[in-house]
């Protein structure tokens, strides 16, 4: 029999390690005392989720959700105070952390893991949720996508009623996950300009949902995010309430697009590069309507958001910059890299692999990657992390001269080397996998340049 | 000189990066001056027996792997002629269980296979996951190793006499038991190791390279050798794994 601990006494313990966990320079004690809770008492997590007044908005998604959520928080957080995850603690133990470390917060902001997502719903009955898009994603942690996305579907089915949910219609299965509630949100890109001429060679949902058969596509923007239509038994895109049009790059700086919805219509410009958030932009503003938010609210939250947390981040090192773009998986790195070379390809850049299991122990994912285009520009590539030389082969089968390709696995030493390379005012790409990018971030710190990820303000 | 590779259904299995294991064999063909012709051979598509000279056939997700499986029998005389006729063969992780006789999934239904490998598969409820290293000696006192990654419910039963491609020194194999894994007929390569496998194991895409001009142009072809140095560097960093975190370490 379990004993019963009261709340308040679980959570005294909960958050003294969480301190713990800080003064003892571990981390950041961002999921330590979750991980505590959770394993004192599960249900500790659904009260604590209950006692915030305005509930809690829930997103998930494979690639964006990070970014959506810091974006959603700049909506919403002008009016209320939110319980944030902002560090991408997204698994059970990182919800129940940032609760116990909410003290007078009146809404919940969550992204979560796509495979922890079902358990989240279940425990924090959310009043929101916003789900993104399902790419293939460390396949040796999550399995299957069709194993992903069949959670997903049994956690829609047995949300309550008066949840709202938005739903990315450009991806097949996401969007799917709308048919059998009417009241959602669907949002998605509608111009043909912007599409992409062909499917990337990683597509996943490129087959129908339905019968199998290949899709045809009107547009493709992201992946396999686009205009579909099944030519055997007519499935195909759901109608969209929230739409981006008229879509215009500029290069490493930003994106704008007018944001059509049933609030209102307006052109957005996004203080971020790439199509990829359009996506996360449209995600944020659907999830911020859903939950009553005014149309001018979003559209100066989403223009005055700049970056989440390693996902295009511009670090000033001394005289030179440091650009990082977060790669983890095929769809992502595509557009990391594609945002990259649309604003003028690198002649240097650093790429690290690492190969923890927060990375994917398996890293054959990056044999998928497009990285041809950044090739013809490059003169010199360091690669780096745990697996370096698998990436370095990468780039060797993918046409770029051996003699252009420094391995060299340590982080800090390919940094240095890197920044050697780069002239005075000059700015350097970098592109590293999850734990990768906190290491290096974790050495900039040290050299003084940023401040620890927990102590980021909001 | 010229090799002919037919890429069967690359449009639905490639989960694990089987391009990279084509764009290995094809820039290791070009260096030593031989062109290598690519050729898809998806749904619908007709196999000719007599047209390539090296067959490859990579992993898919449940749901791709069980669109291209009917297809697959109506090319099943195709892909025997052609191996019989002594065309090389590497087929990976899906497109290995595939080649087999059987597949009896986790609801019991027996799901045929093409019967280019003598041995039967049986879904497992729990995956075997993890880096792997193997010993080979697919040519009579050549040593070699391969390091892959690999990540599949089947347990693969050859049969007694079967011949695997390499023994297990770490990792789970064919079903995690007999410390066996893949299997070979002649110059015919299935396994469950990706990675992919060819970038950091070098040696393996030469010798079907080696088997594939020896069926277009008969004889015993020697290919030149090239700087490994960063396979070989690769090749170290992913034994390491399997030593250290591979699955079913006894």
């Amino acid at each position: 029999m379990r004993v019963s601990i009261p709340l308040a006494a679980e959570i005294a313990v909960a958050r003294a390690a969480g301190r713990l966990s800080r003064l003892a320079r571990t981390g950041g004690g961002t999921t330590v005392p979750g991980k505590l809770i959770w394993k004192l008492d599960p249900g500790a997590i659904d009260r604590l989720a209950a006692r915030l007044p305005l509930g809690s908005a829930v997103i998930s998604a494979t690639n964006g959700k990070t970014t959506t959520a810091a974006m959603a928080a700049s909506i919403l957080g002008e009016r209320f105070r939110l319980a944030h995850n902002r560090s991408g603690a997204n698994l059970v133990s990182g919800v129940a952390s940032t609760l116990l470390d909410a003290r007078a917060a009146e809404l919940g902001l969550f992204e979560v893991d796509e495979a922890a997502l079902p358990e989240i719903l279940l425990r924090v009955k959310p009043k929101a949720v916003c789900l993104g898009n399902l790419f293939r994603d460390q396949l040796d942690r999550y399995g299957e996508l069709e194993h992903v996305a069949e959670g997903w579907r049994s956690a829609v089915r047995s949300l309550p009623e008066d949840a709202s949910l938005a739903v990315n219609g450009d991806d097949p299965q996401v969007g799917e996950l709308a048919r059998e509630r009417p009241d959602a949100l669907v949002f998605g890109v509608d111009d043909p300009s912007a599409a992409r001429p062909s499917l990337q060679h990683a597509a996943d949902s490129k087959y129908c949902v339905r019968c199998g058969a290949p899709y045809e596509y009107v547009a493709a923007y992201v992946g396999h995010l686009g205009d579909y239509r099944c030519p055997a038994c007519g499935h195909s895109r759901p109608p969209l309430n929230v739409v981006a049009r008229e879509i215009e790059l500029h290069g490493l700086d930003s994106v704008s697009f007018e944001l059509v919805s049933p609030a209102g219509t307006s052109v957005v410009r996004l203080r971020v590069p790439g199509l990829y958030n359009v996506y996360n932009a449209l995600a944020a503003a659907s999830l911020a309507l859903s939950l009553g938010a005014a149309f001018d609210e979003i559209v100066a939250g989403i223009e005055s958001f700049t970056a989440a947390f390693g996902r295009f981040e511009r670090i000033s090192v001394g005289d030179r910059g440091l650009l990082i773009l977060l790669i983890k998986n095929p769809a992502g790195a595509n557009e990391a890299v594609r945002t990259i070379v649309d604003g003028g390809a690198p002649a240097t850049a650093v790429i690290a692999l690492n190969d923890a299991i927060a990375d994917g122990r398996d890293v054959s994912w990056i044999w998928d990657v497009d990285f041809e285009p950044l090739i013809p520009g490059l003169t010199r590539l360091v690669a780096t992390g745990d697996r370096a030389a698998e990436l370095g082969l990468r780039f060797k089968y993918g046409g770029l001269d051996a003699g252009a390709i420094d391995v060299v696995p340590s982080l800090e030493a390919a940094l240095d080397r890197g920044l050697e390379l780069t002239p005075p005012g000059g700015e350097l790409v970098v592109l590293p996998t999850y734990t990768a990018m906190l290491a290096l971030r974790q050495i900039v710190g040290e050299r003084g340049f940023v401040r620890p990820y927990w102590e980021r303000a909001a | 000189m010229r090799i002919v590779v037919g890429h069967l259904y690359p449009d639905y299995l490639n989960i694990y990066a089987d391009r990279g294991n084509i764009a290995v064999l094809s820039r290791r063909a070009a260096w030593r001056g031989h062109e290598l012709e690519v050729r898809s051979v998806s749904v619908g598509d007709a196999l000719e027996p007599g047209e390539h000279d090296l067959l490859y056939i990579g992993g898919g997700q449940d749901r791709e792997q069980a669109l291209v499986a009917q297809d697959l029998l109506a090319k099943a005389d195709g892909v025997r002629e052609t191996v019989a006729a002594g065309a090389a063969l590497l087929a990976v992780c899906g497109g290995y269980q595939l080649f087999g006789r059987s597949y009896r999934d986790l609801h019991g239904a027996d799901l045929p296979g093409i019967g280019v490998f003598p041995f039967d598969t049986v879904a497992g409820d729990t995956r075997m996951i993890g880096d792997v290293l193997l010993e080979c000696e697919l040519e009579p006192g050549v040593h070699r190793t391969l390091a892959g990654f690999e990540n599949h419910a089947g347990r693969t039963h050859l049969d007694a006499d079967a011949e695997p491609l390499g023994r297990v020194v770490a990792g789970f194999g064919n079903d995690g038991e007999s410390g066996r894994e893949g299997c070979r007929v002649g110059r015919a390569l299935g396994t469950y190791l990706h990675g992919p496998l060819l970038p950091r194991n070098p040696w393996l895409a030469d010798w079907l390279l080696t088997q594939a001009l020896a069926h277009r142009h008969g004889g015993v072809p020697e290919l030149e050798p090239l700087a490994d140095e960063l396979e070989a560097e690769a090749h170290a960093v992913s034994a390491r794994r399997a030593a250290t975190r591979g699955g079913g370490r006894r």
